[in-house]
């Protein structure tokens, strides 16, 4: 399944889903009272052994502080300008703790097992007379058109080089657009058949 | 809820993921400012399915984003997205999807191309930097002001992106009325 899950067995993948996204959760509040950068910079050593402890592949990840880096020194420059430098780095370095602690549960957490440890959060839904089973179902729904929707672009856009010469245009656009609610509204029919979102009675 | 609507719904979720793997498109002329097809998707499920339907669409796609789908343009994903400077654009997307959808209901009387581009650029561009800008002065520690001078790069290639929802949105009811379920 697409995902940016990490395959292993490291102590941090063996923590329950649920258990994982709590100390995010209460770490994040409690960052958002801190002001000094050593307590940062004491939690980004933190975080950076445990990408450690996932071996090689753990400090790959930290790549995606690249997309980062960009917005991270304007900032500082931003603060620079303003006259509140230290403020600035105390800043960042909270984003970066917070992006990197974040993405450490989401790597080391299979999609499924994120999505069991949220399931009873849909479970209000039920009392108001809908099934908690939709948001799943539309999970799995989306998983499977968006491969397909890319699937059509890359087919519309081979016959549009074969007439045009060029690979992308806006033109594609409407005719994706047509042909992917096309397939939805089969989709709609196909579901319907099978008895729904419940499953046929048994 | 229909089944019909939850397909609906994840449609335009999986749109929202497919138009974030287009790759980001340099504009020459606003100094190579990267704009992403990402936000396309966003107004298009409000102009096309209406506003509830449209703002659900974007709240699935946010919950397979948190889960650790890299749908964000760029391959990014997971919990760490929603840490960054512009956790509030992600937070302003379904309530500018909504908001579109409820100005293309609103104004259904009027011409289609004209309605869809009114409410791509109010739920698309205002609500979504109502939201957008808060977000970035607070987790980026800035005064509104320089938040909004870091923020406003994007608005020129959201106005392009405006112009092309109301082009699909035209072409869309006329090749496949039944499809803009905001007006039916």
């Amino acid at each position: 399944m697409i995902s940016i899950y990490l395959q292993g067995t490291s102590w941090l993948h063996r923590i329950p889903a649920g258990l994982k996204l709590l100390a995010v959760a209460i770490a994040s509040l409690i960052l958002f009272q801190v002001k000094s950068p050593w307590v940062f910079l004491a939690c980004l050593v933190v975080v950076a052994v445990c990408y450690a402890s996932l071996g090689r592949q753990g400090v790959a990840q930290l790549k995606l502080l690249r997309g980062l880096s960009y917005f991270l020194g304007i900032l500082l420059l931003f603060h620079w300008v303003s006259g509140t430098f230290l403020e600035g780095v105390s800043v960042i370095l909270r984003l970066l703790v917070l992006v990197l602690a974040a993405n450490l549960v989401s790597v080391t957490t299979r999609l499924d097992d994120m999505l069991d440890a949220v399931m009873p959060l849909f479970m209000p839904l039920e009392w108001i007379g809908l099934s908690a089973r939709k948001p799943a179902l539309g999970v799995a729904l989306v998983l499977r058109f968006a491969p397909y929707m890319m699937q059509i672009f890359s087919r519309l856009r081979e016959a549009y080089q074969a007439r045009a010469g060029s690979t992308n245009s806006w033109k594609l656009l409407p005719p994706l657009a047509i042909q992917c609610l096309r397939m939805s509204d089969n989709v709609a029919d196909a579901l319907r058949a099978r008895g729904g979102s419940e499953g046929l009675p048994r | 809820m229909a089944d019909r609507s939850l397909v609906h719904i994840a449609f335009y979720a999986a749109l929202i993921a497919a138009l974030g793997l287009v790759p980001p498109v340099a504009i020459p002329f606003l100094g190579g400012v990267p704009i992403t097809a990402q936000t396309l998707g966003v107004m298009l499920a409000g102009v096309m399915l209406g506003p509830v339907r449209g703002g659900l669409a974007v709240l699935l796609f946010l919950f397979l984003v948190a889960l650790g789908a890299p749908f964000l343009s760029g391959g990014r994903g997971g919990l760490g997205v929603f840490a960054t400077p512009s956790v509030g654009f992600l937070i302003g997307w379904p309530v500018g999807a909504f908001v579109a959808g409820w100005i293309m209901r609103a104004t259904s009387r009027m011409n289609i191309l004209a309605s869809a581009a009114v409410s791509a650029a109010f739920g698309g561009i205002v609500v979504v930097y109502l939201f957008g800008i808060p977000g970035v002065a607070y987790m980026a520690g800035l005064p509104l002001l320089e938040a909004t001078y870091l923020s406003a790069i994007y608005i020129p290639g959201d106005l392009v992106k405006v112009a092309i929802t109301a082009l699909i949105t035209q072409t869309v009811a006329r090749g496949l009325p039944g499809a803009i379920l905001s007006r039916s």
